[in-house]
């Protein structure tokens, strides 16, 4: 796959309270329409825009944990191009003094390490608003807009062409996703929060840019299709065509813009409304909270979690914070639930760590480390405890899924199961070792998986020594 | 209420609360500045039928002081003229001489107040829109420093460069009114945090008063020049002391003026596109076809040249060419009015370089655009400018501009109002 | 100095229509503008100038939105809450 180059241009939804130039609420998603609108973010003449410090401020930290340099000063500037859902015909964004240049996202790599993926740079923006088709798209005879969503404000985030698959890719943004909700100025849960545009082409031949990718799995999805067309498209002798494709999530493919690279003249100039940023000493005086690296060392060093543990619990801060709340004093046993069982549990379901009732799973971890359910039986009270509304304890109960050692039920199915399959208790007796793990299996298959399986494996030796 | 001179596009009667500053006195509110409630057109055809959800800063300021306001005044489309000419409700006419444009292109505020239809108007100024129809209507009007009367409700022709200026028939009448509106506000952040609260000083002893030679030069009137000429002896006679400067970068302001304020038109005007307010409405057609019917058949030739020159000068291959070149000039001409007020306290000249010229008469775009020669510097480098009438010439009213430093407004009323009480 | 085709497309890039018949005389006074302007021309290029102030930051409070009635009061076409305008081909 080395011949393959990808970068990346992201836009995120900061998750600020209030629009980016003016005070009204970014909580519209629940509203109707053109509910969460006034004068400035509808374009209305005579209206300013007046620039949220915390927008800035968040846009600060995304740059700081980026490593990126900062200027003094950056500057808005205004992009002008003329479209229904864009209320002032421009949008207010940067262009030649952005918030931040350069920097990197360190991500591991298609070999296993550490790879860095230079940033080229990080600038704020509004997001305009929103079209609606009736009927659909295609057929509808005009548009509906929605001016919510405008002004809400974005960072793009442009990086440099470094990575070399639709993998890296997707772990740009995970990692990218992850930093985000560390320094608490992103929602990923929040529909349409992000965008990204992929620039992707096989090295010595043109690039196409992929647009309207709006969720995680669909840049690796949208990328290994656009690689797959493109690889083909010169298998067959042809010429790959810079132009613009959009991502169509509901096939999984990219299909044409049509238009070739349409020459845009956006003939920015500095926002005469809002004088330069000032922003020298602000970044000194901001302070970090620990982020996805720092926090996946930790749970090694704290926890003793093998690296992959470490790095999986720490890849979302929600279920980061999930596993320190559950770790309790096995936090290895806590881990293998969470990172091997659980997260396995969750996407199968298409259910996120947050609506997981820490208590409870703690409840689950401390019937299973006591030894009053089996491993097995662990992942039976799990699934009911994810798919009800129940206490581990009661499903133990309900299921009759308490560990059996010791119990008539285990001695009588020892028993069975010796009488049952005496060719087995004839190899075990000839010195087959391994003809006891086959008794074993059919005790548990008799007691529904309850007996502890070493307890088992004592007992089963003890009676057939007998 | 009787409009002999096309003063008003939107006649209202906003009653005033009867204690306040402006208790008993009634204002006159340019087209471009928003009303809540009532109809602002900025003298174009494309913002018929708009009526603001929202009242401009200057307008709750004056609301609050107790004013009445009796309407909306006509005005060069967008604030783009120098005579008040191109409106699409018909040109408005000077009470001094009803053949006679009144200026522009604030003129409806002129109008208003010159012939008694209102004791104070506001205008806005750009290039020149309030000084200009002031001296040609002869009334006394200001152009704030940029940054002390907040922008917001005022509807953007070139916002790097205007601001909303008080208008009225004496130089104290200005200075009640700055005081009303010179009040922070926080959603206009190019604002200082500079509120007004002087009462004129009629002194200018000691005051040194600098005279460019570039501001009495190529197209000057002869005339106006020597009215202009006497007005500054008189304020010597008073104790000013006058003494003879020069501003070279006059050359290039004119042309640095235009291509700013078209750069910057031609972006603030593309949001008329008749989809959220204004005529417009029509579905059937593609957006781009739509959305330039209606700005072709709604805007008037002034403005859709202005929106012309301002897209080319942005255009890639351009930009440095024009803007970027123009930035430079508006930086010199901060730079000599800088080192002209390290040693003089306000400069003096005359406001338009001729009296008010008769309706048809400024028909050529460049001929108007070299009107402004005198007024733009103010508005390039952000500096207050009041104009006050010197005299007359053929019977028209001369005005004497005084130009200060930034946030110095007291100073030019100052002299203004010595000047007044000297002729008095 | 631009030809009549050059004034064509700023005209296209602005979405300003110039009827045919206005062209000769939109394009003669265009010129004599853009030669006034020349005189920018005798500047040194210092790649422009520093704006001196800066930018006063809001805090993050939320105000009160409009009221969707007055949003769509001033449109010329509404429905269900939504501003209506013409499609994008
Ligand atoms: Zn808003």
């Amino acid at each position: 796959m080395s011949d393959v180059v990808i970068g990346l241009e992201i836009h995120c939804q900061l998750d600020t309270k209030t629009k980016l130039f003016c005070p009204c609420s970014t909580d519209y998603r629940d509203d109707g329409p053109n509910t969460h609108v006034c004068p400035v973010c509808l374009g209305l003449p005579g209206t300013m825009p007046a620039v949220n410090r915390a927008a800035i401020e968040y846009a600060l930290k995304v740059a700081k944990a980026f490593h990126c340099a900062i200027p003094e000063e950056c500057e808005f500037s205004r992009k002008n191009y003329f479209y229904p859902d864009l209320p002032k015909g421009y949008q207010i964004t940067q262009y030649d003094r952005p918030l931040a240049l350069g920097g990197y996202i360190e991500i591991e790599s298609e070999e296993g390490g550490e790879k860095r993926v230079r940033l080229t740079r990080i600038h704020v923006e509004e997001d305009p608003g929103r079209l609606v088709h009736k009927g659909g798209g295609d057929r509808a005879r005009y548009s509906l807009v929605d001016y919510n969503r405008s002004g809400v404000p974005l960072i793009e985030i442009v990086t440099e062409p470094d990575m070399t698959s639709p993998k890296e890719a997707r772990r740009l943004l995970a990692q990218l996703r992850a930093t985000l909700e560390y320094l608490g100025v992103y929602d990923s849960e929040k529909e349409g929060s992000l965008r990204v545009d992929a620039n992707v082409s096989i090295r010595g031949h043109e690039r196409a840019e992929v647009k309207n990718i709006s969720s995680y799995k669909g840049v690796e999805k949208a990328l290994t299709f656009e690689i797959t067309r493109q690889r083909s498209l010169i298998r067959r002798g042809a010429v790959i065509e810079r132009e613009t494709r959009h991502f169509v999530e509901a096939r999984g493919t990219t299909t044409s813009s049509r238009s070739k690279v349409e020459e845009h003249d956006y003939r920015y100039f500095p926002e005469p409304d809002l004088p330069p940023l000032r922003v020298a000493g602000w970044v000194d005086a901001i302070e970090l909270p620990e982020l996805p690296a720092a926090r996946r060392d930790r749970f090694v060093a704290q926890y003793g979690l093998s690296a992959n543990h470490a790095r999986t619990l720490t890849g979302d801060l929600r279920l980061a914070a999930f596993y320190e709340e559950i770790a309790g004093n096995d936090p290895a046993l806590a881990a293998t639930w969470v990172a091997d069982t659980l997260l396995g549990e969750l996407n199968y379901r298409e259910r996120s760590i947050g609506t997981v009732d820490p208590a409870r799973f703690r409840a689950l971890l401390a019937l299973v480390k006591a030894g009053t359910i089996t491993d097995r039986s662990g992942v039976e009270v799990l699934r009911a405890v994810l798919d009800g509304d129940e206490e581990p304890n009661t499903v133990v109960e309900r299921l009759g899924l308490a560990a059996t050692t010791g119990d008539d039920a285990i001695a009588t199915a020892i028993a069975e199961a010796i009488a049952e399959f005496p060719q087995a208790v004839a190899d075990y007796r000839a010195g087959k070792a391994n003809a006891i793990n086959y008794l074993a299996g059919q005790v548990m298959k008799k007691t529904r998986g309850r007996a502890d399986p070493r307890e088992l494996g004592r007992l089963l030796a003890e009676a057939l020594t007998e | 209420m009787d409009d002999p001179f096309n003063a008003y596009i939107t006649q209202w009667s906003f009653s005033g609360a009867g204690t306040g500053p402006l208790a008993g006195r009634t204002v006159a509110v340019k087209d471009n500045i928003s009303t809540a409630g009532c109809a602002t057109s900025c003298g174009s055809r494309i913002l018929a039928g708009y009526v603001p959800p929202y009242d401009a800063h200057a307008v709750a300021l004056v609301k609050a002081a107790g004013a009445a306001i009796n309407g909306k005044t006509n005005m060069d489309e967008f604030g783009m003229g120098t005579t008040t000419e191109n409106s699409a409700y018909g040109p408005t006419l000077n009470p001094r001489d009803v053949s006679r444009v009144p200026g522009g292109s604030s003129g409806g505020s002129a109008a208003a107040v010159a012939g008694g239809l209102a004791d104070l108007a506001l205008g806005t100024d750009t290039g020149g829109s309030v000084r200009c129809p002031a001296a040609f209507c002869g009334i006394v009007g200001l152009k704030p420093t940029y940054g002390r009367v907040s922008r917001y409700g005022l509807i953007a022709y070139a916002n790097s460069l205007e601001t909303i200026g008080p208008m009225g028939r004496t130089v104290r009448d200005v200075s009640d009114l700055l005081r009303v509106i010179a009040r922070p506000d926080s959603r206009d952040t190019t604002m200082q945090g500079r509120p007004y609260e002087h009462d004129p000083v009629a002194d200018p002893k000691g005051k040194r008063i600098g005279v460019p030679a570039e501001f009495f030069g190529a197209g000057v009137d002869p005339r106006v020049a020597e009215t202009v000429r006497k007005a500054v002896e008189t304020l010597a006679a008073c104790g000013a002391e006058v003494v003879s400067v020069s501003m070279p970068s006059m050359r290039y302001a004119l042309a640095a003026y235009y291509v700013t304020c078209t750069s910057e038109a031609s972006s603030n005007l593309a949001r008329y596109d008749g989809v959220r307010y204004g005529p417009g409405g029509e579905t059937a057609k593609s957006w781009h076809d739509a959305f330039t019917a209606v700005r072709s058949g709604n805007f008037g030739d002034e403005v859709r040249r202005r929106i012309l020159l301002g897209t080319f000068a942005l255009s890639a291959g351009y930009y440095g060419k024009y803007y970027g070149k123009a930035q430079t000039a508006r930086a010199n001409v901060g730079a000599d009015f800088a080192r002209l007020f390290a040693d003089v306290d306000v400069l003096a000249g005359p406001t338009m370089p001729v009296v008010a010229p008769r309706l048809g008469e400024l028909a050529d775009p460049l001929a108007m655009y070299l009107a402004d020669i005198l007024t733009v510097p103010a508005n390039l480098a952000g500096v207050p400018a009041i104009s006050v009438p010197c005299g007359t010439v053929d019977d028209l009213p001369v005005g004497l501009q005084l130009t200060g430093r930034p946030f110095e407004d007291e100073t030019v009323i100052d002299i203004a109002a010595a000047y007044e009480e000297a002729v008095a | 100095m631009v030809d009549e085709s050059e004034v064509r497309r700023v005209a296209g890039l602005a979405d300003i229509r110039i009827p045919d018949d206005e062209l000769p005389t939109f394009t003669a006074r265009f010129n004599q503008i853009l030669e006034y302007f020349d005189v920018l021309d005798t500047l040194e290029s210092d790649g422009g100038a520093g704006r001196t102030l800066h930018t006063v930051l809001r805090e993050d409070e939320p105000c009160p939105s409009l009221p969707r009635e007055a949003v769509l009061d001033n449109a010329p076409a509404d429905e269900d809450g939504f501003v209506r305008a013409p499609r994008v081909m």
